[in-house]
């Protein structure tokens, strides 16, 4: 995460892309990013590209993409967009928010 | 060191907020009447807390200081809008004639628009708002901005759930804007029991000021009113304010205490037997007269002419009329004698006529302070004050009318009041109880005898003029009003027709009474006449008799004389022979010897 914007996962082209916005390597910023990776691999394996942007480096990103409170995970694909805060630490919320509790009860159906 | 502390002192003279209060620098807000409110402005460096219910002004006294600041203390602003895009804001402010597009075209202003919407937003964990920080961060950083305007940062309450870590990042927030030295204003909702809903006054405890609106009979009044500043003394009150075209202005401190300078210039009146009434010298410039009396005395009439003569002398006038316009006045005015339309193309006389309903007492004040402030005129007119009694209570009108007193008094303008009083209440109480507060006192009144309704006027009360206490005739004629001589007979006190009927029997009276004494002096004259010819006559007679008198004297004495020669003419006759040595001899002595002598030669 030394860069501004860092793309994680596989395709150049996803289904899934998420943003993940920090302010600098703090902890809550880590512990996001660590549950955001365990996340996709489970339910998005191979679909997912994550960029993470750390606003200490570029400031003017916050008041474009409207981010309050960090971190926050912005699923900018599929539409419509959607915004989780937090460390992602609560798994179910987090699955809620990117809208995938739906589609993992449909698939078990 | 020395030197360090002259200069130190120059510049506390210069500025003069830092002069008011050293102790706690303040940033001037530019709003009219805040300023005086908070003795400088608001403290420097530190968050105010802005505080009212929906719709009473808050953004808008936010984005005045902003624009203030920008345009007219070279103080950049960011505004972190939580409610309004920067469009509707720019929009709505334009109605105060603030152009925020241009000025953040110049850098002077950003304006972050803070969107959340809870429904969009899911809580996934641990998280602060250190985004608002950068964000916040970024916009002050890139135009060098000193204030910075948060409206309304409760908004974040709806958006967010985790409330202990939002207080906690406020907490932070506020911290961080001292810590950078901006001055804030933080908006926020009144609540029922506190004064934020969401108790943001625990964390803004520098400056709170609170804005509230009352609709008193349908009309509405805002106030603003100080309740804390720490470190420093404030006006306590509840202050009404206005928001108008250019603005908010917020009504200044009620001078509490009188120490307003008098002015000896002695003014006319217009009408020159009453200013005989005021000691031949008319009234004191810089102060209030009342003109009161039932309707139909003239009342306004007056009041024209005291606006003419002024006018005259080249000084500017105001008439605030609450019952008739503009056209009107200068009609009615034109049937007595009294030209003010020449004054108003002149631009010496200012109309402002509105009806006293139309808006609260305190928007009547701030606009009349107002035109006051543009016109500068040294005469304000106010007909009727009654008028304002419809725009709220009577103490309120008391107290309003008091300030708009003191207002006049500080800038030595002189005030004409007239007031309406109705017939039924006595005379000398003028509805709203104003007659303490005022200088001069005319009291117009109906003279009803006869038949006919006359005017009279006599002065009730003027202080520091010697005046007259006689109640006068006032006549209102195509020339203007007249003051005459009312009659004062063993009838009591006669006016109108009857004052005319009375003068005519006078003069008939004293024609006859004339007359008399022409006659009187006639006879005399006779009198004397006849007697003088009579002294003559006697004269005539006693001259006469006197010439006949001396006639006779004479006549006597000649006999006598004769008598004497023929007796010595028989003596010599008789001793002339005998006695020839006597004469020679010479010793003998007597008559009859002179007489013999004689007789011998």
């Amino acid at each position: 995460m030394q860069s501004g914007s860092r793309r994680t996962g596989n395709p150049p082209v996803a289904k899934w892309e998420l943003k993940l916005y920090v302010a600098g390597q703090t902890a809550k910023s880590l512990q996001a990013f660590v549950n955001l990776k365990r996340i996709c691999d489970e339910h998005l394996a191979g679909e997912y590209r994550i960029e993470i942007i750390d606003l200490l480096l570029n400031p003017q990103l916050a008041a474009g993409d409207q981010i309050l409170a960090l971190p926050t995970l912005v699923r900018k694909l599929p539409e419509p967009v959607r915004k989780i805060i937090g460390d992602l630490s609560n798994t179910e919320r987090v699955l809620v928010g990117l809208d995938l509790q739906r589609q993992q009860s449909a698939s078990s159906q | 060191m020395r030197a360090s502390k002259l200069k130190k002192t120059s510049t506390n003279v210069t500025s003069p907020t830092q002069f008011l209060s050293s102790q706690l620098p303040k940033c001037p807000t530019g709003i009219q009447g805040l300023d005086e409110i908070t003795l400088g402005g608001l403290p420097r460096g530190r968050p105010t807390l802005v505080c009212g219910s929906a719709g009473c002004g808050k953004t808008l006294l936010g984005m005045e200081f902003l624009v203030r600041g920008a345009t007219e203390f070279g103080e950049p602003g960011v505004c972190l809008s939580f409610e309004e895009t920067a469009e509707e804001l720019t929009v709505n402010v334009a109605s105060l004639g603030f152009d925020l597009a241009a000025l953040i075209e110049q850098k002077q202003l950003v304006i972050d628009h803070v969107y959340l919407e809870r429904g969009l937003i899911e809580e996934a964990g641990e998280y602060d708002l250190e985004a608002l920080f950068v964000r916040l961060g970024y916009a002050v950083d890139s135009i060098g901005a000193k204030r910075v305007l948060l409206d309304s940062v409760e908004a974040l309450f709806a958006g967010l759930q985790n409330n202990e870590t939002l207080r906690a990042e406020l907490r932070r927030l506020f911290r961080w804007l001292k810590e950078r030295n901006l001055t804030t204003i933080v908006t926020g909702e009144r609540g029922v029991n506190a004064l934020t809903r969401h108790g943001l006054e625990e964390y803004l405890s520098d400056c709170v000021i609170v804005l509230d609106h009352q609709v008193t009979e349908t009309v509405l009044t805002r106030r603003l009113r100080v309740v804390k500043y720490r470190g420093s003394t404030h006006g306590m009150n509840e202050y009404p304010f206005l928001i108008e075209s250019d603005g908010i202005s917020v009504l200044p401190v009620t001078s509490m205490d009188l120490k307003y300078g008098v002015c000896n210039d002695r003014l006319s009146t217009g009408v020159p037997a009453l200013d005989t009434m005021f000691g031949g010298a008319g009234y004191y410039r810089g102060s209030s007269i009342l003109i009161s009396g039932t309707s139909g005395t003239g009342k306004t009439s007056l009041s024209g002419h005291f606006v003419a003569a002024a006018c005259g002398r080249g000084e500017r006038c105001v008439i605030l009329s609450f019952e008739e316009s503009e056209a009107q006045i200068i009609r009615n005015m034109r049937s007595i004698g009294i030209d003010l339309k020449h004054w108003v193309d002149k631009g010496l006389l200012h109309f402002h006529s509105v009806r006293p309903c139309t808006f609260g007492l305190e928007m009547h004040l701030l606009k009349i302070h107002k035109i006051i402030r543009q016109f500068s005129p040294s005469l304000v007119v106010v007909d009727p004050v009654t008028g304002l009694l419809h725009a709220g209570t009577a103490f309120e009108t008391r107290s309003t009318l008091l300030r708009l007193i003191d207002f006049l008094k500080e800038r030595q303008i002189t005030a004409l009041m007239t007031t309406l009083t109705s017939g039924e209440s006595a005379r000398e109480q003028t509805e709203i109880d104003i007659s303490s507060l005022v200088d001069v006192w005319l009291l117009l009144r109906d003279i009803e005898s006869g038949g006919e309704r006359n005017r009279g006027i006599y002065i009730l009360k003027a202080r520091g003029v010697a005046h007259s206490n006689q109640i006068r005739e006032f006549l209102l004629t195509d020339h203007g009003v007249e003051l005459r001589e009312v009659y004062l007979g063993d009838a009591g006190m006669l006016t109108g027709s009857a004052r005319v009927t009375q003068e005519a029997q006078d003069a008939s009276a004293a024609l006859m009474g004339r007359q008399e004494i022409e006659r009187k002096q006639l006879l005399l004259e006779c009198k004397r006449r006849a007697l003088s010819t009579q002294i003559a006559a006697l004269q005539l007679a006693l001259e006469t008799e006197q010439q006949e008198a001396q006639q006779l004297i004479e006549q006597e004495k000649l006999k006598v004389t004769k008598l004497e020669r023929d007796r010595g003419e028989m003596a010599s006759s008789r001793f002339v022979k005998n006695s020839p040595n006597v004469s020679s001899g010479g010793s003998t002595s007597g008559p009859r010897a002179r007489a013999a002598a004689k007789g011998g030669t």
